[in-house]
């Protein structure tokens, strides 16, 4: 059976996704390079512009845009959680926004335990390469 | 044994370095250096279930294979002076707890080798017969300790050094037929508020020319009176500040200056960024090469100046900048 590659993807969408997922993540190298700011403060801050720009409804268009490209990302972390707690102050009131964030990214969260667990079991620690 | 100038001591009968002894890493054995090291490790646990009772193995193994090289007795060893990166000298500790020989343990970061050998030299012109020096450090322990931990693949910025793992030991001693340790300067404390715990060559580099030019003023020497100056663990970034602080002082040490860091590691293809770095930096480079070198008169007289950045991971997170320190060892034939 033949396949025709050019329809099994939508390219133009694959091509956004890339294009900006691979710059969040460019800014995140040039952040590393040429400033002191640690592995760790770099990934806080990312998570943090991700919920601010998610609570002020600016990073939906981007996601809209690129779809994974914005959601695996750091960023799309940080959009999930005040998504989520946007949400939980619909469904439920005040309270909501304390679960609602931690609800949305609970599959993240329980699948980085599960898998690091797992990967603790059957790995172990070796030295970088460079 | 006598004070000259404003903190250089002057040995009268100077010590012997009787004997070195040094053990490395995977990496440090694919480097220039690795055919002048006693022992090569394939890999970074060897055989142990920790980097940390790895490093203790390490020194352990270490000042074993120095006795047993040095012919001397256990019984004939009067202490050994011993120290590491991790939080409370644990290496060394552990590594020597069953060794049966009065222990001090001691923290000059990077600087600790040659801290050890000017409290050994004192020792053996005063009133001991052979005294151990050694030091070690861990590339992954010391990873996990200051920076992130490892599983987490944190990528390093260009500054940064690689810690060298491995350990350098050296037996002083009253007896012995050189080369002799004539003079020790020992370094203040330099702080130039230096905050980035990835980029320790900056940080140190003030402190060792601090201590290169005291000493230099202290003995009347020139630079060029020594065969090689050499820095511990300064790096490709430590090193070119350094030269220009000290030419700024007045001094080209350009052609006879190199640094343990920038000698062990191959730049182009081990990529270590700013290279090495490490206790057993200084420690396994001089105990591996530069002994060689002087015991078979290759160069007559080296100034070993070992740097360190005396900070912990607790002060980092803080904020505080780094102070360093470089001690300095003259080393005669």
């Amino acid at each position: 059976m033949d396949i025709n590659w050019a329809n099994v993807f939508d390219w133009m969408q694959l091509l956004k996704c890339f294009a900006v997922g691979g710059a969040i993540c460019v800014i995140g190298q040039i952040l590393i390079d040429k400033t002191k700011l640690t592995p760790a403060r770099i990934l806080v801050t990312f998570v943090t512009i991700g919920a601010v720009l998610g609570g002020l409804g600016l990073y939906k268009y981007v996601v809209d845009f690129a779809g994974a490209g914005a959601t695996v990302p750091l960023t799309g972390f940080g959009y999930n959680l005040a998504k989520g707690s946007i949400e939980g102050v619909q469904q439920s009131g005040l309270i909501g926004a304390f679960t609602g964030g931690i609800k949305a990214a609970a599959g993240g969260i329980a699948a980085a335990v599960f898998f690091g667990y797992i990967a603790s079991l059957i790995s172990k620690p070796k030295m970088k390469k460079q | 044994m006598q004070k000259i100038g404003k903190q250089t001591i002057k040995f009268d009968t100077p010590p012997s370095i009787l004997e070195c002894s040094s053990i490395v890493g995977p990496k440090e054995s694919d480097g220039p250096l690795s055919k002048y090291f006693d022992q090569t490790l394939e890999d970074e646990f060897w055989g142990e279930k920790s980097w940390e009772k790895a490093e203790s193995k390490i020194i352990r193994e270490n000042v074993a294979n120095l006795i047993l090289k040095s012919g001397v007795s256990s019984n004939d060893i009067d202490f050994v002076i011993a120290g590491d990166l991790l939080n409370q000298c644990i290496s060394s500790s552990f590594g020597l707890r069953d060794s049966n020989i009065p222990y001090l343990g001691v923290f000059g970061a990077c600087s600790t080798f040659v801290e050890s050998l000017s409290i050994g030299a004192v020792m053996v012109e005063g009133f001991a017969k052979n005294v151990i020096c050694a030091t070690s450090s861990h590339f992954c322990s010391a990873e996990k300790q200051f920076r992130f931990p490892l599983e987490l693949g944190n990528q390093r910025p260009p500054t940064s050094q690689w810690t060298v793992t491995g350990s350098g030991a050296a037996m002083i001693s009253k007896n012995g037929y050189g080369p002799f340790i004539t003079h020790i300067t020992p370094g203040k404390i330099v702080d130039m508020a230096i905050k980035d715990a990835n980029n320790m060559g900056a940080a140190m580099a003030p402190a060792f020319c601090d201590t290169l030019l005291t000493h230099l003023k202290d003995t009347g020497r020139n630079p060029s009176y020594y065969d090689a100056i050499i820095s511990g663990d300064l790096g490709y970034i430590g090193k070119d500040i350094a030269i220009d602080i000290i030419k700024a002082n007045g001094y080209n040490i350009k052609s006879n200056y190199n640094d343990c860091g920038v000698l062990i590691f191959d730049k182009q293809k081990q990529d270590t960024h700013s290279g090495g770095s490490g206790c057993a930096c200084c420690a396994s480079v001089f105990s591996g090469y530069f002994f060689k070198q002087l015991k078979s008169k290759n160069l007559k007289r080296i100034l070993l100046i070992a740097t360190g950045a005396l900070m912990n991971s607790t002060s980092s997170q803080q904020g505080e900048s780094i102070p360093g320190i470089a001690h300095a060892i003259s080393i005669e034939i």
